[in-house]
């Protein structure tokens, strides 16, 4: 603000610009009804310190979710923060410090925030109603007091004052000797704007949030997945999703590429990723061939699937001590160095006789010889070998009913598979067989196949969301760019004066220019004797004068 | 998308950037040396009276209301003004040079050149200087310039120094045109960000009861305003395209990624300067804390938030 605030309403009283909401302290409440307390209590959350309090409370309770791991972003994490420090991990858990965006508390803060808000805004809308189709007021008495001020001589009329005014989009009100122009009335309907598009931004997130639904699933090559709750692997509805409500799509993975930078000081890093899916949009229509890759989802009815992840499924057939095929298929493993993708896997084998055997094996894509060891040392199936770290025979525990995860084996009922040596074993090139010791059957490395995760998502506030955040930025800037100011002129015989204020923040620059230009363009009339000014602006002709005050920019 | 690199053009860029951290310190000592000799302003003790403005002022940024600045001296040595005058010259040159180091390294890996950490606070540097430069061109704000450049300089040293990596190609998540529209409104509004940023901590070092070479506080107050309100909305909108990039490549349009919750909360604090300025009629020191405080969670993010947390932005590529 360019004028201090005790100058700027220097004028008189109706010379205040009514869009100020001036940081009033709530009137404490008189007696103790509890309408008056409900009524203070109101005032007070609706006011703007309040909000502004609010506000940053907001910024200073969402610091917790970016220091702290968040179970809806990373479960895994906060299992590990469990693990490493179970104390003040418990503690963090008590005040929801890993859920912190859906936290009572923080939601507290926000809805809050969002009913001061609404508070504020809902009655200023209102009021801004009236105000758009409000007259500018009369001229105070004197001009020259106002922040903005000039005289001069001339025989500038009324009628023409009033014309050059609303030439430049003033909303234009005359007296007998007097214009009063007003102009800007768009800031205060952007404002309205923003503050309305963020209640309605909160709307659609939790609409999205109650009719949407993710969820994760890992599919490997060869293999396919169909839109319905079991497919997933992690699914995560909202309240209000049924599972008959999925889009019925269904796609099988034909192919996965990754490429690698070969060499050099990035040598390794991934270039490219494109999974070749054959997808169906409904269980009758025709299959048609759909390239995924990072940011290009693949869109079914606005149901959008993504390709997040991906690592290698290297394939083995394991054949048991009666010399059956107790297992021939693709073992997911995960990736324990995203630079290499050396992975780790567990393979368990339940159909075995006698006894049901485990493996825990690690795969190198491109396998060196380091000293006694092997190692990965690129992350492309380029030398694929698998190196199997533990054989064993015994419970797998799978049928326990617990659930299990199939990357961890249970060691609990097991034994290992002869003598654990200190030094694993060389690992098997591909197709190699290596046969188990105590007679327990002989596993192969068959091939190597990819697998790719894929996060499904269905979220129908998205679009809404975007069309209430364009709104805001909208909102935003009309409410930051435009200028509420008045002018007014005043002739008594043949002395003009002419005055103006502006209440917008910090571009009185901009505005004083605004007002030199429109002084001189009002000093600019044809019998005026100090037409020598400089002349900006059209040149009047004697325009008629409107008899109304028309609205001029909305 | 290729992985070849043009080594040589990256070698200029690399170049480039030195000469530009020489050519910003060459320009700074200009500047200084003005501060140092030139005129020195005083503010007038009188209370500034509504008074009938003319034209002759309207092209000033504080016109309405320049204080009366009194020379101390009786005039500003000469040289000292043409120190100042070759201190715009060696910016606008150090701008080109920072530009060309920009677009060598783009053409040079054939993306767009702000993918990883290094790249982009070089940008970031660029862009300051950039809203400096454009600013001075309608507003008498060159005393800014050695600040500015002495900004520009150390961001660019902090970047060659710890955060250079080798031109080369990126993440297939940052294969996206969205990077020219989220991370390039991300740098502008940071730039201007800077700027305030730089205005805002010389209006807590002036002291409007002496003398001094910078202007008055309320003007200093006033152009940090300025530049938030500017770039406050650029910012918004890049918060905004962020989030429509990660519906394209992470399957959601907010996750409260470390990244995206110091947008928020940056997003946050300057909004509550705005309304501590706009509604709760908070003005100078107050107004201009909350202003710094904001500019801290700005910084925070495009540096701390890099280095401290693990998050999905994969451009995060800070050498360890
Ligand atoms: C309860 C919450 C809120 C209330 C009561 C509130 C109220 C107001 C009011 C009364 C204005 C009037 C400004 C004027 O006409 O000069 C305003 C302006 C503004 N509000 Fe809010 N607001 C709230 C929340 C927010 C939030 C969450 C944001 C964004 C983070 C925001 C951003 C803005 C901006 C950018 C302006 C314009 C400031 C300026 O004119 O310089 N508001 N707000």
């Amino acid at each position: 603000m360019t004028v201090p605030p005790d100058t700027e309403t220097t004028g008189t009283p109706e010379a205040s610009v009514a869009i100020e909401s001036a940081p009033k302290e709530p009137a404490r409440p008189v007696g103790l009804g509890v309408i008056g307390w409900l009524r203070w209590g109101w005032r007070t959350l609706t006011s703007m310190r309040t909000a502004l309090i609010l506000l940053f409370l907001f910024a200073l309770g969402s610091v917790p979710g970016s220091i702290f791991p968040q179970r809806g972003v990373d479960p895994d994490k906060v299992a590990q923060y469990f693990a490493n420090s179970p104390t003040e991990a418990k503690w963090l858990d008590r005040f929801q410090l890993f859920d912190v965006f859906t936290a009572p508390w923080y939601a507290a803060v926000y809805l809050l925030l969002f009913v001061s808000l609404a508070g504020c805004v809902l009655p200023r809308a209102l009021s801004h109603v009236k105000e758009i189709r409000r007259k500018p007021p009369a001229a105070p008495r004197n001009l020259l007091r106002l922040p903005y001020g000039e005289a001069f001589e001339g025989g500038l009329t009324v009628e023409e004052a009033a014309a050059k005014l609303r030439r430049k989009r003033f909303r234009v009100v005359t007296g007998p000797d007097w214009v009063a122009a007003e102009k800007g009335y768009l800031r205060e309907t952007g404002n309205l704007l923003f503050h309305v598009a963020l209640l309605a931004l909160l709307f659609a997130v939790g609409a999205g949030g109650l009719y949407g639904y993710r969820g994760n699933v890992l599919v490997v090559e060869g293999d396919g997945f169909a839109n319905t709750v079991a497919a997933y692997d992690r699914f995560m509805p909202g309240q209000r999703v049924s599972a008959e409500s999925l889009t019925p799509f269904s796609f099988t993975l034909k192919d996965f590429q990754a490429s690698y930078v070969g060499s050099g000081e990035k040598m390794g890093q991934p270039l490219d990723y494109s999974a070749k899916l054959s997808v169906q949009d409904t269980p009758s229509s025709a299959p048609r061939d759909v390239d995924l890759k990072v940011n290009d989802p693949l869109d079914v009815n606005g149901t959008l699937t993504y390709l997040i992840g991906h690592g290698y499924a290297p394939t083995f057939k394991v054949t048991d001590g009666k010399g059956q095929v107790a297992f021939d298929g693709p073992v997911p493993c995960l990736v324990d160095d995203q630079a290499t993708y050396t992975s780790e896997c567990t393979i368990k084998v339940p159909d075995a006789q006698p006894t049901q055997l485990g493996f825990v094996a690690r795969f190198l894509p491109s396998t060196v010889p380091n000293g006694n060891a092997w190692v990965s040392i690129f992350p492309a199936a380029v030398n694929p070998t698998v190196q199997i770290i533990g054989s064993f025979k015994g419970d797998l525990g799978l049928d326990s009913g617990q659930p299990q995860s199939v990357y961890v084996l249970d060691s609990d009922k097991l034994k290992p598979l002869g003598k654990m040596s200190a030094q694993p074993a060389a690992p098997l090139a591909l197709g190699e067989t290596r046969d188990l010791p105590d007679g327990a059957g002989k596993i192969q490395f068959t091939g190597v196949k990819e697998w790719i995760t894929l996060q499904t998502t269905r979220d129908p506030g998205r679009l809404p969301a975007l069309g209430a955040a364009a709104a805001a930025v909208l909102g935003l800037v009309l409410s930051l760019m435009i200028r509420r100011r008045r002018v007014w002129v005043r002739m008594t015989d043949r002395k003009v004066t002419v005055g103006g204020l502006t209440r917008t923040e910090g571009d009185s620059g901009a505005f004083s220019e605004e007002f030199a230009e429109l002084v001189s363009l009002l000093r600019d009339s044809q019998d005026s004797p100090d037409s020598q000014a400089p002349q900006a602006g059209d040149r009047p002709a004697a325009a008629p004068v409107e008899p109304s005050t028309g609205p001029d920019e909305e | 998308m290729s992985s070849q690199v043009n080594t040589g053009l990256a070698t200029l860029s690399d170049q480039l950037i030195l000469a530009t951290v020489l050519l910003y310190l060459a320009a700074m000592i200009g500047y200084a040396l003005e501060l140092a000799f030139g005129r020195v302003r005083t503010v007038a003790a009188a209370k500034r009276q509504p008074v009938a403005v003319g034209a002759s002022s309207a092209d000033v940024l504080p016109s309405a209301d320049v204080l009366p600045e009194t020379p101390r001296e009786p005039e500003p040595e000469a040289w000292a003004v043409r120190a100042g005058g070759i201190a715009v010259v060696l910016t606008w040159i150090a701008w080109a040079g920072n530009l060309a180091g920009i677009l060598t390294r783009g053409i040079a890996v054939d993306r767009w050149p702000w993918a990883n950490m290094y790249e982009f606070v070089v940008a970031i540097c660029f862009a300051a200087v950039t809203a400096f430069l454009v600013l001075m061109t309608r507003q008498p704000i060159r005393f800014l310039g050695a600040f500015v450049t002495v900004t520009a300089a150390l961001g660019l040293g902090f970047a060659v120094l710890f955060l250079h990596v080798q031109a080369g190609p990126v993440m297939p998540a940052l294969h996206s045109y969205w990077i020219a529209i989220h991370v390039t409104a991300a740098i502008v509004a940071s730039g201007l960000f800077i700027l305030a940023g730089v205005c805002a901590v010389l209006y807590l070092i002036r002291n409007d009861d002496r003398a001094s070479v910078l202007p008055s506080r309320k003007d200093l107050e006033r152009i940090t305003h300025r530049a938030i309100v500017i770039s406050f909305p650029i910012w918004t909108f890049a918060v905004i395209a962020g989030a429509m990039w990660a519906d394209r490549a992470w399957g959601r349009y907010w996750g409260w990624d470390p990244k995206e919750v110091w947008a928020f909360i940056t997003w946050v604090a300057y909004a509550a300067y705005l309304h501590a300025r706009a509604t709760a009629g908070w003005r100078g020191k107050a107004a201009i804390i909350v202003s710094l405080v904001a500019f801290a969670c700005l910084l925070f993010n495009l540096i701390g938030v890099n280095i401290f947390f693990s998050g999905l932005h994969s451009y995060a590529d800070v050498p360890s």
